[in-house]
């Protein structure tokens, strides 16, 4: 008898602890989006624009690199990873054993700009060009057309998206001179750049400000117009992954990225719209 | 009854402390153990005697190549220079402390170079990239002003608190007897001050190098933002280099977690921290033979 009345009570607790778990499941009005830096500015623009229409969401975007963004949908700590170079293998087989799907999302693009010093005389090179002075066949301007003295190559610590980047489209996988500076973000080499008459870096498009000078690559200015139209070979595509194709609320919030309205903040932070 | 309680309440209160004393240990075990179980793995893909005297550091390309000879040069090349900016300092501040200076400015000095060693690393690092490196590369006119002597300048200056601090209890630790006995026997000032004073507490001010040795191997950030970081193998202290603490500080953030570049990064934090761990030792060792000379015991 009391037996009974003990197991219809443990019933009905059980019973209402499902239904409430699920409706939190639902109603969990959170995002967690992490991964490359290079994406935070867009991000962080879109959640902070998507929360002053939903108020009831809340957004957390943090920064640790492409590696962390691919690495936190595989484990599972994140709801978006954002990306500044497509998933490798390795990472998508890992993803599998993990019984993860990687969906890819383009969010934007974005162009890589090589730049130098404002008062370097260089200011178009090919790519081939680059190529040589990165892996350590050119080591002085006079050989590049410009006033005699050492160049001082920048890049970026080896486990960066925008170094991977650089190092397929510009490079060809070939490896960077071990003399080569190490900067670790986009800032600091355009930082470096500025300050060093001798100097040669590469950023994001986005990172691009008027204290340094952008070379044209064989012969095509880097500009927002030359990514778009494709003319511009040292471009890429910023990815935000997800596990499977988005639902309910990231599906909302990508929704949103990939909307005019979103677009217009990828442009104002400085990337290129996918349109 | 009250005595049991007495009692009870002691070994409480011992118990408690030499939990406390023993906590240290249980870190220290625990780090060493994580560093060989992550580090080691890396040694079966790369020979040690490759890891460590290898030319080149690609260690994300394919193949991957894991020499560490630059990195380890970067850090010796920095701290060695940094010896020679917190040695002269430290020490000359030290003596000034201990054998000039009043009771009133002793007061006010001791604080104020200790107060240096409150200065948080990323400051240090900020001032450096900013100030340092740019009116070294106009001065100097060299190609980039992020050098490893811009890192060893910096890291000088960050050192001499601890070298300072530790050579100055050294001078104070010789007994009065010892500086009594040598004017007593007609020896002027200078002559008491490198004759006696400086050799009795010859080992004291060694361990005080050592300790800012140590601190100045084992720095990151400020190395990270003013070394420049090129992984090349420095043939002058005047173009940048890498040191091992800003390849982890740089890379530890985007590795795949068990790749063997994971653990190669884990390996160079295991031979960084055997450098520190003999410095320590070596300073320990010097220290005690200093407090035997000295008689003062153990």
């Amino acid at each position: 008898m009391n037996n009974r009345i003990f197991k219809t009570i443990l019933t009905a607790v059980l019973g209402l602890g499902l239904v409430a778990g699920a409706e939190a499941g639902i109603q969990s009005k959170t995002i967690t989006i992490k991964g490359s830096t290079t994406v935070l500015p867009i991000a962080q623009s879109c959640a902070e624009a998507f929360m002053n229409q939903h108020s009831d969401v809340n957004i957390s975007v943090q920064g640790g690199g492409s590696g962390v963004g691919i690495a936190s949908i595989i484990d599972g700590t994140a709801d978006i990873g954002d990306a500044s170079r497509s998933i490798k293998d390795s990472e998508r087989e890992k993803a599998k054993s993990n019984n993860v799907d990687a969906y890819e999302n383009v969010v934007a693009l974005d162009g890589i700009a090589v730049i130098v010093h404002l008062k370097n005389s260089v200011s178009a090179l090919t790519k081939d060009q680059i190529k040589d002075v990165y892996t350590g066949k050119i080591s002085n301007w006079a050989d590049l057309g410009g006033k005699k003295g050492k160049i001082v190559v920048i890049s970026r610590d080896s486990s960066s998206g925008t170094f991977e980047t650089f190092n397929e489209l510009a490079l060809e996988k070939e490896k960077v001179r071990p003399d080569a500076l190490m900067n670790a973000s986009n800032n600091a080499v355009a930082q470096t750049v500025a300050r060093t008459p001798g100097a040669i870096g590469y950023i994001g498009l986005g990172y691009l400000t008027s204290s340094v000078k952008a070379v044209d690559v064989d012969g095509i200015e880097a500009t927002k117009e030359n990514v778009v139209n494709g003319s511009y070979s040292l471009a890429r595509k910023l990815f935000m992954y997800t596990n499977g194709a988005p639902t309910g609320l990231t599906k909302q919030f990508i929704d949103f990225i990939l909307s005019d309205a979103g677009q217009k903040l990828v442009d104002k932070a400085g990337f290129v719209s996918i349109k | 009854m009250n005595a049991k309680a007495r009692r009870l309440k002691e070994n409480i209160y011992k118990g408690a402390f030499s939990a406390l004393a023993f906590a240290s240990l249980l870190f220290l075990v625990g780090i060493t153990i994580t560093l060989f179980l992550e580090g080691l793995p890396v040694f079966k893909e790369v020979k040690a005697f490759q890891f460590i005297f290898g030319k080149f550091w690609y260690p994300t390309y394919e193949p991957a190549e894991f020499g560490i000879l630059p990195l380890i040069l970067g850090s010796f090349w920095v701290t060695l220079g940094a010896v020679f900016i917190c040695v002269p300092l430290g020490v000359g501040s030290a003596l000034f402390i201990n054998e000039i200076a009043g009771r009133r400015m002793k007061a006010v000095l001791k604080p104020v170079i200790e107060l240096l060693a409150g200065v948080p690393s990323i400051v240090y690092g900020f001032f450096g990239m900013a100030i340092v490196a740019p009116f070294l590369q106009r001065f100097l006119n060299l190609p980039v002003g992020l050098t490893a002597f811009t890192g060893s300048l910096i890291l000088g200056v960050m050192a001499t608190p601890t070298v300072c601090s530790i050579a100055e209890d050294a001078l104070s630790f010789v007994p009065k007897s010892f500086r009594e006995a040598s004017y007593a026997v007609g020896a002027n000032r200078w002559q008491t001050l490198t004759k006696v004073i400086l050799p009795a507490s010859a080992s004291g001010i060694s361990t005080a190098i050592i300790l800012g040795m140590s601190r100045a191997v084992g720095e990151t950030m400020t190395v990270l933002l003013v070394c420049g970081g090129a992984a090349v193998i420095p043939h002058s202290l005047f173009q940048p280099v890498r040191t091992m603490t800003a390849t982890i500080a740089a890379e530890m953030g985007e590795t795949v977690v068990g790749s063997s570049h994971y653990h190669s990064l884990f390996a160079i934090g295991l031979i960084l921290f055997m450098i520190t761990f003999v410095f320590n030792i070596i300073a320990e060792l010097i220290s005690r033979r200093f407090r035997l000379k000295l008689g003062l015991g153990r």
